[in-house]
């Protein structure tokens, strides 16, 4: 019996739950599909370093799990409480015709057990099929083998999905039973007599604290955009620019809210067409209660476009950069200060196979005698050292001989230099620093070297690495006339060279081999570190790392990115439905006086779309600014433009939000017609 | 004189076919331009079914109805709206007032909804406004005003438009006497200045007694019929009540 009244009840109220219940599928599936990545990696074919990654990603997007658990678990209370308050009256009801609060109890979590069961069925069943293209992508990412398909069910993801849920339904249970305990019978039953007061805010209070929050986000803006360093999150300045940014914009949402009414009902041929004077109405008198949520859900927002346009935009800049900056299979160094033997000298007296190297170059780094880059650059430095920490006036410049680089840059696919017997040139690849070296060379600084006036050839840093890597890690190297160099000491020596291999077998023994070569050797962990003096780096290994981070970066903030989406139009969609009562009596006399049905829709697609559009608009302003931001932050991993980033991203948002915003209009007018 | 309303032989079937109820049983009567009308019964009589059906609200069964020489029973869906946003204006005994709107917004949506241009409205809501006594309350919003106030407000809503014909579904139910007198005194007024054509449905002698023809019904059919014609208007009140007692049995539920 009480089974079928629940049962009947969850019918009759499907357009209340129908938002309810999509949350809930959304948040299983999201939830099933990122638990379940380890498993679907598993039955990927990829090398050992790759399989360390995938293990590090799993164990971060555990981590993460806990976190997106309580946005979720919050989100689930949210939603069942704002489901208990639209049906006060019926709890009245019930109450009046002697149902005893126990029983209505047991109705109530007999509907959210239903929910819940059907709702944890479809999810895992539609997260299930969905984690199989997650697979695909994932193998995509890690360039691993997919030519045969799998189909994978992570029975460790389910359990803990259903675990999670069903931890999240019982709290469900226990809010409900607490909120039917405490009703009172002439509060449910009069639950719609509201006590209507209009704020109208001050217009002059309005405009004052608009223009303030304005000035106050504009510096925001600024401080995240032209005074930013790399060391700004050590700094206190991101958490004071965090707070300047959300209280801003918390108050703009409330001057606008409280002001947009007096504003427009002076332009009156707009306010007295048609419905906008009711539209209008409509969203002010809600705006006033909506402004902590609206500024709630932008912030989400914005954090998720910043979270899923940076992350995108990383992975693609990182799969670019292998092809662009790992021209060879290895590079060995050795610091000549330390061991004062050059790389050849010191692996063969070791007894190195040399011919499993092939194509192999060279350079030598040469003492700088104290020529610093404070020296070199000049009051120009001043901005690098803003952004780079590592970076002071005293970093001693590398020096390098021009026909040596000549010979390197021609097997490390950089381009030819030319420069007179008195002038230098720079080669460099960090964006910023690139930036502030131009200005200096612009001014055609001179530099003294080992007694040489040495002037600039070119009047910019030409581009290029020195080193194996996947991001741009050149800070600066100067080039200067061999004769320069006579003489002069030697620092470090640097090879780089091919494998002798045609197939990943071939080159993973080589690797093998290499790797057991220098660290048995040379990286023994009983000499301290200092004392080292053999480095090597290879492209393998700086491909998978590489890979890794884009990876981890891609799904975490997907994961993240996603949950948050999902609970801040969620949010929207529940506070606009929770106005639903009061709108059917509205509308329903908007159509007893004659107003036609198209109008009535119109009227409501722009009071639902001005709710979701407000957000969205300063979410999209602030992400301007904050992916600037990241990208500075993020300047050596990103060399690529954001562009189809954002594009992407935007395509995420508006499947995701658009559905929010598409299923409360259908949902808000299936209500107002009664 | 121009006839405003036609009622011919309507018939309003609720129910099953095993329990059939005849709120409506071949109702006929018409009005004319300028007319104000009421038509009282008591609770049950169809006197609201009547109504509903005239305002296009609900459909009859059989029979037809005319205003302004269009018959309505034909129209359908956006068509009815259009009719009842240009013949008709509406006022209820629950006011329908929109909480979020001031007076002043309340009464312009009439005309918004109709289409009309923002140049004539401001004049013409504080003519209108002017002439019903309500012009202080104009900025107020409806949860500030006395209820005689909301429904003078309604009234304004309703006549702005210049409808055919004004329909007001028990308009002093919900007022106290001092409010419904100032109230009946504002349709008096509307009726013979504007001129407004009103039909107004009540179960109440004192609010009838305004009206210049009282039409009775009792079980879905015409019971009576009286015309006030000179008579003051206490006499009419007198007259009123002598036919609710003729009503029978439930004349007590009738006042």
């Amino acid at each position: 019996m009480l089974f079928k009244l629940a049962l009947k009840n969850i019918k009759k109220s499907v357009k209340d739950y129908s938002i309810y219940f999509f949350t809930l599928v959304i948040g299983v599936i999201i939830f099933y599909i990122f638990n379940a990545l380890d498993t679907q990696t598993a039955m990927l074919d990829v090398s050992n370093s790759t399989r360390e990654i995938m293990v590090l990603m799993s164990t971060f997007l555990a981590g993460v799990s806990v976190f997106v658990a309580i946005v979720l678990g919050a989100l689930i209370i949210y939603a069942s409480n704002f489901l208990i308050k639209r049906r006060k009256k019926e709890f009245g009801v019930y109450l009046t015709l002697g149902m005893s609060k126990r029983r209505m109890s047991t109705i109530l979590l007999t509907e959210t057990l239903i929910i819940g069961i059907i709702s944890m069925i479809v999810g895992l069943v539609l997260g299930i099929i969905l984690s199989q293209f997650m697979s695909v992508a994932v193998a995509n990412m890690f360039e691993a083998d997919m030519s045969r398909f799998t189909f994978v069910f992570s029975a460790k993801a389910a359990v803990k999905t259903i675990i999670f849920f069903g931890i999240m339904y019982v709290i469900v249970m226990i809010f409900n039973t607490i909120a039917v305990g405490r009703c009172k019978l002439i509060d449910l039953l009069y639950a719609e007599k509201k006590n209507e007061q209009l704020k109208v805010r001050n217009p002059i209070l309005c405009l004052t604290l608009f223009i303030i929050s304005c000035v106050v986000l504009g510096r925001a803006y600024y401080l995240v955009t032209v005074e930013l360093g790399a060391d700004f999150f050590s700094r206190t300045d991101l958490i004071k620019v965090i707070i300047m940014g959300s209280v801003s914009t918390f108050f703009i949402f409330w001057s606008v809210s409280g002001s947009i009414l007096y504003i427009v009902t002076r332009m009156k041929g707009y306010y007295f067409k048609k419905l906008n004077s009711f539209t209008l109405r409509q969203f002010s008198s809600k705006a006033n209660t909506m402004v902590m949520s609206m500024t709630v859900v932008c912030l989400m927002l914005f954090l998720t476009i910043v979270l899923l346009g940076t992350a995108i935009s990383l992975t693609r800049s990182m799969n670019k950069n292998i092809k662009d900056f790992l021209p060879k299979d290895i590079q060995i160094v050795s610091k000549v200060n330390i061991s004062e033997k050059d790389v050849k000298t010191v692996l063969s007296e070791n007894g190195f196979d040399m011919s499993k190297l092939k194509d192999v170059a060279g350079y030598n780094i040469y003492d700088s005698e104290g020529l610093t880059m404070g020296e070199v650059m000049g009051e120009y430095i001043q901005s690098t050292l803003n952004m780079y920490t590592f970076v002071s006036e005293d970093t001693e410049e590398q020096i390098m001989s021009l026909s040596e680089y000549n010979e390197f840059a021609k097997t490390f696919g950089n381009e030819q230099l030319a420069i007179e017997d008195d002038q230098y040139a720079i080669v460099c690849s960090l964006d910023s620093v690139v930036r502030a070296r131009n200005e200096a060379l612009a001014t055609g600084r001179t530099i003294n070297y080992r007694g040489f006036e040495l002037k600039p050839a070119y009047s910019e840093c030409q581009i290029g690495e020195i080193q194996l890597s996947t991001n741009k890690i050149n800070e600066g190297v100067i080039i200067v006339p061999d004769h320069v160099v006579e003489g002069a000491k030697i620092i470090e020596n640097s090879i780089v060279a091919d494998y002798v291999a045609d197939t990943p077998e071939e080159i993973n023994e080589i690797e093998l081999y290499v790797k057991d070569f220098i660290e048995s050797k040379f990286q023994r962990e009983d000499v301290p570190f200092d004392d080292w003096y053999l480095f090597y780096t290879t492209k393998e290994v700086s491909k998978s790392a590489s890979i890794g981070i884009g990876a981890i970066a891609t799904f975490v903030s997907l994961y993240v990115g996603v949950i948050f989406l999902i609970a801040s139009a969620a949010i929207l969609s529940l506070k606009e439905l929770s106005e639903s009562a009061d709108n059917i009596e509205r509308f329903a006399v908007l159509r007893r006086i004659g107003t036609d049905e198209k109008m009535i829709e119109a009227a409501l697609f722009k009071q639902v779309g001005m709710f979701f559009f407000f957000p969205m608009l300063f979410a999209i302003i602030h992400s301007f600014f904050g992916l600037k931001a990241s990208s500075k932050i993020l300047e050596i991993f990103i060399s690529d433009g954001m562009g189809l980033s954002i594009f992407v991203t935007a395509v995420i948002i508006v499947g995701i939000y658009g559905g929010y915003f598409i299923i409360t209009y259908i949902t808000s007018k299936r209500i107002i017609k009664g | 004189m121009e006839e405003i309303l036609r009622i011919e032989n309507i018939e309003k079937y609720y129910g099953s076919r095993s329990s059939l109820t005849k709120a409506l049983d071949l109702v006929s009567f018409s009005v004319d331009k300028g007319e104000f009308v009421a038509i009282m019964g008591a609770s049950g009589s169809g006197k609201t079914t009547l109504l509903n059906c005239i305002s296009t609200i609900d459909k009859v069964t059989s029979g037809h109805i005319f205003i302004g020489g269009e018959d309505i029973t034909k129209l359908k869906g956006n068509d009815l709206n259009r009719f009842r946003r240009e013949e008709l204006g509406f006022i209820f005994q629950d006011f329908n007032l929109l909480d979020t709107m001031t007076a002043y917004e309340n009464i312009a949506l009439a005309l918004s909804i109709k289409g009309v241009g923002v140049a004539g409205i401001d004049s013409k809501i504080k003519e209108t406004a002017n002439s019903l006594g309500i012009e202080e309350v104009l900025n107020k919003y409806p949860y500030q005003m006395s209820g005689g106030q909301k429904q003078r407000v309604a009234a304004a809503r309703a006549i702005i438009t210049e409808p055919k014909l004004v329909l007001a579904d028990e308009p002093t139910g919900a007022l106290d006497s001092r409010s419904s007198k100032m109230l009946l005194e504002s349709f008096k007024f509307m009726n013979e200045s504007i001129p407004a054509t009103i039909l107004m449905v009540t179960h109440d002698a004192f609010t009838a007694s305004y009206a210049k023809r009282v039409i009775f019904i009792k079980d879905g059919k015409i019971f009576n019929e009286i015309i006030r014609a000179d008579k003051s208007r206490k006499e009419f009140f007198n007259e009123i009540l002598d036919v609710i007692s003729l009503l029978g049995g439930d004349a007590s539920d009738a006042l």
